[in-house]
């Protein structure tokens, strides 16, 4: 392969992939992110192939693998271009009917299309469906659309042309003043200005600098960074390029989190690629310019997540942060000036470089540029990838895109930022979403997780869950972190065991205090906030379980006791076969009993049961 | 033990100090945990402190100084899987597995472990055994996946050991 040395050549190549690849032929798409692969997407794929191969379409017919397409609850998930019907639920066995019906006779299988839950219509087209209808793609935009592991699908989709623009055209200077016009800011929690990062950093002395991508994704619940890395790896390669020209450095690296190895597999195809097309090596588009990327693995430690940790890990050592008075734009990686930046601000940057920093300006709101991808999990009925701009409305983003609570229940909260972040209650619902409005509320953005929480989920059952997780990610050097939070944990503990009095919540408050003020790194200073949120806005709850000794949402384990019943009981015998403790009795077809001195509250009654008829109260 | 291997991957990655994450997660995949020799073999050829080896292999969760089974169950513990009763998942692999997560069944079969998210929320509660994922999981469904893996084990659920 002739290494590409112009934005002509490149033009030139991408004009010739087009031709190749015949954008107006029909081409099947189908899901490879994790989600679809675990519901049995490769068969389908290898179907299609078949089904392709013996209803005669052999080599006119494009069939892909793509990257995440986002609506993960469906999956596995097909589209066909350029009709742009989307599939969803698709097993092997449809592949042959699609073929037949679809790619040879252009007619739609009606049973495999998206009903709205609401009107039960069924659509079609993609872009028509609700969760896809309100979203704006800028991050997410090859997801589901290219194969990630082919340079040629980037290339065709305009990929590293804003390479070859910023290269050929712009200076370093004028690069840095796009981005800081853009007003991008940090996508992997603080929100830092991206532009600003840039600048401090190629201001900073030295010879050496470096650029890093921080793929650790640690936040439970959030999974934008790893679909990016998986689905579209050329996206952050590109920005990191950019950046690195734009700083000054010679040598990038992306920490990806050991969770992830499908990322690690297409980042490097992807890196091996780009090295082959001269985007990576020496005197890129001939200006003089070298860089090149490596890919280092996490060893499974949410706290490499913070700047200062990662790069002690990139160093090989364990990963404990350090004290900031001199950053790491400064003095980072190797004592040398080093700019990190999150997966999804990485992959920002191509757009802004090619359509302008005045364009992505124009989405969001006045402090938050652009759109933000979220993971809408938990408890709401659409799960999946989200991208949407900023200042989008919480209820818009739970019930227009996220088709609303789970099994229809009561919305009680959504949790944002992760371990660091909140939770946010029913009454803020119509608040517009941005990293300031976010914090505001005693939450925060953090890295785009957004789990909904309904009637049923204990907000001091959460708030332990959370402190559990930072006692033990808490990476001990801290002692107001390393110790005071597994004191918090050791009270809420106690509140939700039936154990907490009167004394409990001041105990929690003053040690949020103590924590927040006396840890070195965010995860220690923002470790408090779960409880925080949660005491702020679901008091009822800790006062429920420590004055009257109940769960009010039936959690709890030492607080509840499981029962059947009788009106909704058929006497199925399910619960009676499953029960490991044989402590249901009851004859079939009536209504069982459980014997709450043999029940161990393992709960599988309550998961076979296909009648509600078990009761946790 | 084949010490060959060790300087194998050693090699692979130039005996760079800033690769001691990197050559361990090599020798972790290989042998399912660290052996005493192998860590001695990488102090040696990197020049590191033996402290230092031990300070990374101990900090980091996906490296283990002890033997680990012969498939790892990971039973997510992310947000959205913790919602839909995760947590419980843990207990009842625990009950019939009779070990505590992060402990090794005694016939080195099977090592149960927890991990924070592994990124596949539309599936939660998520359960994986090596690359494998179990998704929608619940207490009842437990047995069956052991089976997969341990066929012979029969019975052997509700009360082995």
């Amino acid at each position: 392969m002739e290494k590409i040395k112009t934005p002509k050549e490149l033009e030139k190549l991408r004009q010739a992939i087009l031709a190749e690849q015949k954008p107006e032929r029909l081409q099947v798409t189908v899901c490879g992110g994790t989600g679809c692969l675990s519901n049995g997407a490769e068969q389908v794929v290898a179907a299609f192939a078949e089904e392709m191969k013996k209803q005669g379409l052999n080599g006119t017919v494009n069939l892909k693998k793509t990257g995440c397409h986002g609506f993960c609850e469906r999956g596995p998930l097909v589209t066909i271009h350029p009709q742009d019907i989307f599939y969803q639920r698709v097993s092997e066995k449809d592949t042959a009917e699609i073929v037949a019906q679809t790619l040879i006779k252009g007619k739609t299988v009606e049973r495999l299309l998206y009903s709205d839950p609401q009107t039960e219509e069924k659509i079609s087209r993609h872009d028509e469906i609700p969760f896809y209808k309100h979203q704006v793609r800028i991050a997410l935009r090859n997801n589901g659309r290219i194969d990630p592991t082919n340079i040629r699908d980037y290339i065709a989709s305009g990929g590293y042309a804003a390479l070859a623009k910023a290269l050929t055209s712009m200076t370093p200077d004028e690069i840095i003043r796009e981005v800081e016009k853009s007003g991008l800011r940090g996508r992997g929690g603080g929100g830092f200005p991206a532009g600003r990062k840039w600048r401090s950093c190629r201001d900073a002395h030295g010879d050496v600098r470096y650029v890093v991508c921080n793929g650790d994704e640690g936040d439970p619940g959030a999974f934008m960074d790893r679909s990016i890395m998986e689905g579209d790896p050329h996206s952050v390669i590109e920005g990191m390029i950019i950046g690195a020209f734009a700083i000054g450095s010679g040598q990038g690296y992306i920490y990806v989190r050991n969770e992830y190895p499908l990322a690690v597999k297409n980042l490097t195809i992807a890196l091996g690629q780009a090295r082959e097309y001269g985007f990576l090596g020496k005197n890129l588009f001939k200006s003089g310019f070298d860089f090149d990327v490596r890919i280092n693995r996490g060893g499974g430690a949410f706290v490499c997540g913070e700047s200062s940790a990662l790069m002690a890990s990139l160093e090989g050592r364990a990963g404990e942060p350090r004290a900031k008075y001199i950053h790491t734009v400064e003095r980072g990686l190797n004592d040398k000036p080093t700019n990190l930046n999150n997966v999804e601000t990485w992959a920002n940057v191509p757009v802004i470089i090619d359509r302008g920093a005045d364009w992505f300006a124009s989405l969001g709101t006045a402090g938050s540029k652009g759109t933000k991808v979220f993971s809408l999990v938990g408890k709401v009925k659409n799960t999946g990838l989200v991208e949407v701009p900023m200042g989008i409305t919480l209820k818009d983003i739970i019930y227009k895109i996220g088709g609303g609570i789970l099994k229809d229940r009561d919305f009680k909260a959504v949790q944002t930022g992760g371990p660091s972040g909140g939770c946010i209650p029913k009454s803020l619902i119509d608040m517009p979403v941005d990293f300031d409005e976010l914090t505001k509320a005693g939450s925060m953005m953090g890295s785009g997780g957004m789990i909904v929480m309904d009637d049923t989920d204990c907000m001091v059952d959460v708030a332990k869950y959370f402190t559990k997780f930072l006692e033990e990610e808490s990476c001990g050097k801290c002692t107001p972190c390393r110790e005071g939070v597994r004191r918090m944990k050791e009270v809420l503990t106690d509140i939700t065991e039936g154990r907490g009095t009167e004394g409990s919540i001041t105990m929690l408050e003053e040690l949020s205090e103590a924590i927040a003020l006396g840890s070195l790194c965010a995860l220690g200073s923002t470790a408090p906030n779960p409880v925080l949120s949660t005491l702020r806005y679901f008091r009822d709850e800790y006062e429920a379980h420590i004055q009257e000794k109940r769960c009010p949402a039936g959690v709890c384990k030492e607080l509840i006791t499981y029962s059947i019943l009788e009106d909704l009981c058929n006497g199925c015998h399910r619960c009676f076969r499953e029960c490991p403790q044989q402590a249901i009795s009851g004859e079939a077809k009536k209504p069982h009993q459980i014997d709450p001195a043999k029940c161990i509250k393992c709960g599988i009654c309550y998961d076979v049961c296909k009648f509600d008829a078990v009761a946790k109260k | 033990m084949d010490l060959k291997k060790v300087d194998e991957i050693i090699d692979k990655y130039s005996a760079e100090k800033g690769s001691l994450i990197g050559i361990f997660q090599d020798i972790q995949a290989e042998w399912r945990y660290l052996p005493r020799e192998a860590i001695g073999r990488v102090v040696e050829r990197l020049g590191i402190p033996v402290t230092q080896a031990y300070m990374v292999a101990t900090f980091y969760k996906s490296f283990s100084l002890v033997p680990r089974g012969e498939h790892e169950i990971h039973v997510c513990l992310g947000t959205a899987c913790h919602l839909r009763g995760g947590q419980r998942l843990v207990e009842n692999f625990e009950r019939i597995l009779k070990v505590k997560a992060g402990e090794t069944t005694a016939d080195m079969k099977f090592t149960l472990e927890t991990v924070n998210c592994l990124g596949a929320c539309a599936l939660a509660p998520l359960v994986r055994v090596d690359q494998k994922n179990y998704g929608k999981m619940s207490g009842d469904k437990i047995a069956k996946i052991i089976k997969e893996y341990r066929p012979d084990g029969e019975g052997k659920t509700h009360g082995e050991n």
